[in-house]
């Protein structure tokens, strides 16, 4: 597939289309010019070095959102075997914005959770652009009891904009929907691990992030607010999302320095779509070794663990008591 | 005393102090329901209700406590605890600035105002939102003191109440705001494994990540009448959905109706239904 290129990128863009001429010129040429194509290709490389070097939270943010960018099912595909798609929350609805089922990862059973974009306009129109109803999040509450009855460690795999603000979505209890996991999540018996791949988007991202190990790809976001809608709110416009974005801090790296997040997993130069089998194999050792590190733990200093790290949340000033 | 103060006749020092209150208070008041005009002190003495068509003003943090609590035996609780900016936060404002003026606006230090007292000499810990400090969001003190609130309660075995009327998770502080919704969420784990009771009173409005989190986690969720209630803001929604919103969404009603709350009390019977309720689950023989 033909990589497509955003705003930022476009000096890489034309580099590559040059670069793309000259093969095509070079297939019927008598002349040798793969030095030249060899020249042409560092240079890419190091300009693209350049720019990522140096990108700011919004350039990050619209990486994170990239059309190419590993979903959900590619990780699951990349990364697990035997995945069966366990579908519904047995009241209302199968929603497709979640997707879940058990799984072998490095041939052990585990929950595999995730939310899940579309690629084309009808699969974008269907997954409801990763953004789920209450019925999501009841599915993945039903597969996390699931896992725990039958002791599988859970992974979940973070990439939504956020939850749908739609009108059916409140009438069956959003907001009840997201509560509940954040408190079922905070007393299950099994080890959570959740990897931001993409965007974290807030409540909806939330309520698959309750977990002991939270990691976040190089360049995925993780936020209280889309940098549009802080801008829309607090500049009263949504054209400075780029300086919302800075300070909102939503960041891999600013949330790690914050104490935020545990791990931060290295993606190939340009963003994980440029190489997505390098990104599955760095994924895959970073899973690994949480995993392991969790699984060694019993449940109950497991859960006091858990517990102790959602109560340091927060940073406020303790002043002497009167 | 400053220089100048010790220089002044009694009189004026008086009125240079207390100058604010001098100036009268509006006599009266009109409500933003029926329209009509009310003398103040009727609204006052009916717990900023509507005498004519029971409209529910929103009321202070402290006049909520008032309402509800007995007037003996009340400790604050977390009021140690204060707001940093740990972001640096700036928009137009600075977020430190904007903690100024609204410390300076509600006279309180944040958000959330938690108590320890009792209802009708039943002990309880109740937290109330004060929604004029930047309206009601949650920040790392809100989560903290709400924390705090609900070990209280486990230490003293006491339910926990909360009135909500919040805007949802405060922007300025990122993701240290949507991660209280966790964590007080956390928190009411361990009130459920000590087998208290919490009751969540959701008042208008109660929006976003306070509604997602522990707002909706009660024992026995009560809303008051036409309070909005909801996840999305109703304008976010209308913008997405491009239709127009049924009549009453997402208030008590409209909730109550939906199967989302368990019942609606009016302000006036609040203490009455509380106290009940909690009799009933702490299984404590009957009040005459």
């Amino acid at each position: 597939m033909k990589t497509s290129f955003l705003d930022f990128e476009q000096p890489i863009a034309e580099l590559e289309s040059k670069i793309e001429e000259l093969r095509y010129v070079q297939d019927d040429s008598a002349l040798d010019i793969s030095e030249e194509i060899d020249r042409l290709q560092q240079k890419s490389q190091t300009l693209t070095k350049d720019i990522y070097n140096k990108l700011g939270a919004w350039q990050v943010s619209q990486v994170s959102r990239h059309p190419q960018r590993p979903y959900t099912l590619d990780y699951i595909q990349g990364l697990f075997t035997d995945f069966e798609e366990l579908h519904g929350d047995r009241a209302y609805a199968d929603d497709p914005a979640i997707v879940g089922g058990m799984a072998r990862f490095e041939g052990q059973p585990v929950m595999v959770i995730g939310h899940q974009k579309g690629r084309d306009t009808k699969e974008k129109i269907y997954r409801n652009f990763g953004m789920p109803r209450p019925e999501g999040y009841r599915k993945a509450l039903r597969l996390f009891r699931l896992a725990e009855k039958f002791g599988l460690p859970i992974i979940t795999l973070i990439d939504t904009p956020g939850a749908y603000p739609g009108i059916g979505a409140e009438e069956r209890g959003q907001s009840e929907a997201i509560a509940r996991n954040l408190y079922v999540m905070a007393e299950l018996k099994v080890p959570l691990i959740g990897v931001i791949i993409g965007e974290g988007g807030s409540g909806g991202a939330l309520a698959l992030g309750v977990v002991d190990h939270l990691m976040m790809l190089q360049y995925s976001t993780y936020s209280v607010i889309s940098p549009e809608g802080c801008a829309s709110i607090l500049w009263k416009s949504a054209d400075k999302a780029p300086e919302a974005a800075e300070t909102l801090a939503i960041t891999a790296n600013r949330l790690k320095t914050l104490g935020l997040i545990d791990r931060i997993v290295a993606e190939p130069l340009g963003g994980a779509h440029r190489d997505p089998e390098v990104m599955m194999q760095t994924l895959r050792r970073a899973l690994k070794d949480e995993l392991a590190l969790l699984q060694a733990k019993s449940t109950t200093h497991l859960l006091e663990a858990r517990l102790d790290r959602l109560m340091s949340y927060g940073k406020f000033k303790e002043n002497p008591v009167r | 005393m400053s220089w100048l103060q010790k220089l002044l006749p009694p009189k004026i020092k008086r009125s240079l102090g207390e100058s604010k209150k001098t100036v009268p208070e509006g006599l009266w008041s009109k409500c933003p329901s029926c329209e009509a005009v009310l003398y103040r002190t009727d609204l006052e003495n009916n717990q900023e209700v509507c005498p004519k068509c029971s409209y529910h003003n929103r009321i202070s943090a402290r006049t909520r406590l008032d309402f509800v609590l007995d007037p003996e035996g009340r400790y604050e609780i977390g009021a140690e605890v204060t707001p940093l900016d740990p972001l640096k936060f700036k928009d137009s404002r600075r977020y430190i600035d904007r903690i100024k003026a609204s410390q300076a606006e509600t006279g309180e230090t944040d958000a959330l105002v938690v108590m320890q007292g009792a209802i009708k000499t039943i002990p309880v810990v109740a937290a109330a939102f004060e929604f004029k400090y930047q309206g009601g969001s949650m920040g790392s003190v809100v989560g903290e003191r709400f924390v705090r609130g609900v070990q209280v309660a486990i230490e003293q075995k006491a339910p926990f109440i909360c009135f909500s009327a919040s805007g949802g998770a405060r922007m300025q502080e990122g993701l240290f705001s949507l991660m209280q919704m966790a964590k007080t969420s956390a928190a009411l784990t361990q009130l459920s494994r000590a087998q208290l009771p919490f009751i969540s009173v959701l008042t208008d409005p109660t929006m976003g990540g306070v509604s997602a989190s522990f707002a909706m986690l009660g024992d026995i969720i009560i809303g008051e009448p036409q309070a909005l209630i909801g996840f999305a803001g109703p304008r976010v929604i209308e913008q997405t959905v491009r239709e127009t919103l049924p009549e009453g969404f997402q208030r008590s009603e409209f909730l109550l109706e939906h199967g989302a709350i368990d019942l609606i009390v009016d302000r006036r019977e609040m203490r009455d239904k509380l106290s009940t309720l909690i009799g009933n689950m702490m299984r404590l023989s009957a009040v005459a």
